[in-house]
């Protein structure tokens, strides 16, 4: 019988932990079959984050490096600079990079680091279950926002990519979702340009992923998905903000 | 042409660590240490080296860990706060077996406290610092010579053991100018580092850099295999530097730049008739405990006198190596203040009985 989906090399054997209708490992496929297809598995390290996916460490197939939480920029600044003919990329979430790691992100991008950043936005801390994070909604409940998110108490979400956007060194920005196939598709797309900013010398390049948290927020996998499409959509347009006619 | 040349303590670190082959420094300005990437922002151009101006001491230490698990020979260097700053760094650093050089040239304390010399990170420095069961090996010099020196050093020692080292100055020390005398050659280790990441390049695994264990009995093995490491770092590297201990009357003991008061202050004593000897760990951790044990026992020793920049921190472990074989007695000063030899030869006399 002819095989019609294989698992990516780009990922190990071991089975992901994540719950059901996260998406966190669609977007791990998504890195690593790109990472196959541009035959850079044996010269991408990779820095995984504080949070859920603290151990993808354990999935990607190139080498990898665990980092403090927020401290993913700082550490792949580094090692970039040590390996300049590698790839490095940063795989956090929202916490990780917005809130405790505001700094490092805004810095590494300034710097024009040529390093790729893939930021996976789920409006929520998801390891310590369900926290209001920087990218939290307005109204939205969170064990630390019980009254749904008030601006006038709890201030405001943030938009990242707009924010790095205003960055000369950010190249390349965009935010995409994986939804459904079609925006997954668009999802590995933008991956890929990204690792190929990078592998140009260009500077920095993000994507953030808008995904979804079904246990913290609640909700069954198709109803996350249809949460993420009816209100993160409007907080969070997707669309390239940095790099739009950029031809890599 | 003679190596020997007029040089800044903060300078020496700097121009120390490109002869011991560390190319990559990352660093956040601070007082009074800065010197060292003024240094290193030229030097490491004429070496195709990195240095690396950070946001912040957390980035910076934060680039250390990235640097340090790449295989490369790093430093870091800062001064009190920003070495607070650091901690949960070094933590990492400890957990994930990274060799790396961090560097604190201490100011007064607490707080933002002020930026003349003091020693009042000597707790932060020997007992941790950060979360968790970790030692860092401390270096302490006294002078601007050994201060190149133990930086060579500080590279080969880190590598050896997959452990971060720390030198623990001071502000005099690093501001003051003395002749220092450079090798042709530096004594440098080359350890093999299979596991830091390069890349995969055709190895059949990938390799990861990690310091989290959720299981219990996982984390307990890595813990006893770390404590396994450090008891061999302390029955391989303890360096300390013992004078006129012989016969001696009175032991002072110091580390760093009170030392060199305390030597002074012998030749002041022997005039007077009092043997005083000196005790001076060189390595802060791990600690001479037994120098201090062994000098303590002879019958000519009737008390120790230990003298800091700070409240009374080492003195605590002089203390738990003495054992109560003898009194150990304190004289410290504080923000910026330096014991004068009248202070403490009015101590010494006291404590030889000659006051009268």
């Amino acid at each position: 019988m002819k095989p019609v989906f294989t698992r990516t090399t780009g990922l190990t054997d071991k089975p992901f932990h994540y719950c059901p209708g996260c998406t966190h490992g669609i977007i791990h496929r998504l890195i690593a079959e790109v990472m196959v297809e541009m035959n850079i598995l044996d010269t991408t390290i990779g820095v995984s984050p504080v949070g859920c996916t603290y151990n993808n460490y354990e999935y990607f197939a190139c080498d990898m490096i665990q980092a403090a939480h927020g401290r993913a920029p700082a550490v792949g600044t580094a090692i970039k600079r040590v390996h300049p003919e590698n790839m490095v990329f940063t795989y956090q979430g929202d916490g990780d990079l917005a809130a405790i790691g505001a700094a490092e992100i805004v810095h590494a991008a300034a710097r024009g680091e040529k390093i790729s950043t893939f930021f996976v936005n789920n409006a929520v801390y998801g390891m310590t279950s369900g926290q209001m994070a920087p990218t939290t909604l307005i109204g939205q409940v969170t064990t630390t926002s019980p009254f749904g998110r008030r601006p006038e108490f709890e201030g405001y979400p943030i938009n990242v990519s707009e924010m790095i956007a205003t960055l000369r060194g950010a190249v390349y920005v965009e935010r995409v979702a994986v939804n459904d196939f079609s925006h997954i598709t668009k999802a590995k797309k933008a991956i890929k340009k990204a690792f190929r900013v990078q592998q140009e010398g260009l500077g920095f390049s993000m994507v953030e992923i808008l995904s979804t948290c079904p246990t913290n927020w609640g909700k069954d996998p198709v109803a996350s998905l249809r949460w993420m499409e009816d209100a993160m959509f409007k907080q969070y347009p997707l669309g390239i903000y940095r790099g739009q006619d950029l031809e890599v | 042409m003679s190596n020997r040349v007029l040089m800044k303590g903060n300078e020496v670190i700097a121009e120390a660590a490109v002869r011991a082959g560390c190319r990559h420094y990352f660093g956040y300005p601070i007082t009074p240490q800065t010197e060292v990437m003024h240094y290193m922002a030229t030097r490491m151009a004429e070496v195709n080296g990195t240095m690396l101006q950070a946001e912040s001491e957390v980035a910076a230490i934060n680039m250390v860990y990235g640097a340090a698990a790449a295989g490369a020979r790093v430093m870091t260097t800062s001064s009190s706060p920003g070495i607070s700053l650091k901690q949960e760094g070094i933590s990492y650093i400890a957990g994930a077996e990274l060799p790396a050089v961090v560097v604190n040239v201490v100011r007064s304390g607490p707080g933002l406290g002020g930026i003349l010399p003091a020693q009042g990170d000597y707790f932060q420095a020997t007992k941790g610092g950060g979360h968790g069961d970790y030692r860092n090996i401390v270096l302490a010099p006294a002078s601007i010579q050994e201060l190149y020196e133990l930086t060579v050093e500080a590279f080969n020692l880190s590598d050896r053991y997959r452990m971060l080292t720390m030198i623990l100055g001071d502000g005099a020390l690093g501001q003051m100018m003395e002749p220092v005398e450079f090798r042709d050659v530096e004594p440098i280790e080359n350890v093999a580092k299979p596991w830091a990441l390069t890349g995969r390049k055709g190895r059949s695994e990938h390799n990861t850099v990690t310091s989290i264990y959720i299981e219990a009995d996982v984390m307990e093995a890595f813990n006893n295999k770390l404590q396994a490491k450090y008891a061999k770092v302390t029955e391989n590297e303890i360096r300390v530097e013992c004078v006129d201990c012989e016969e001696p009357e009175i032991i002072l003991t110091a580390f760093g730049l009170v030392s060199r008061i305390c030597r002074n202050v012998m030749q002041l004593a022997a005039k007077e008739g009092i043997k005083v000897g000196l005790i001076r760990p060189i390595t802060l951790w791990p600690f001479p405990s037994q120098t201090y044990a062994e000098i303590a026992a002879k019958p000519s020793v009737k008390a120790f006198l230990d003298l800091e920049l700070n409240c009374g921190q080492m003195v605590e472990d002089v203390r738990l190596a003495v054992n109560g074989a003898k009194p150990v007695h304190f004289h410290g000063r504080t923000g910026g203040n330096l014991p004068t030899q009248h202070e403490i030869l009015e101590h010494i006399r006291t404590l030889a009985g000659r006051n009268a």
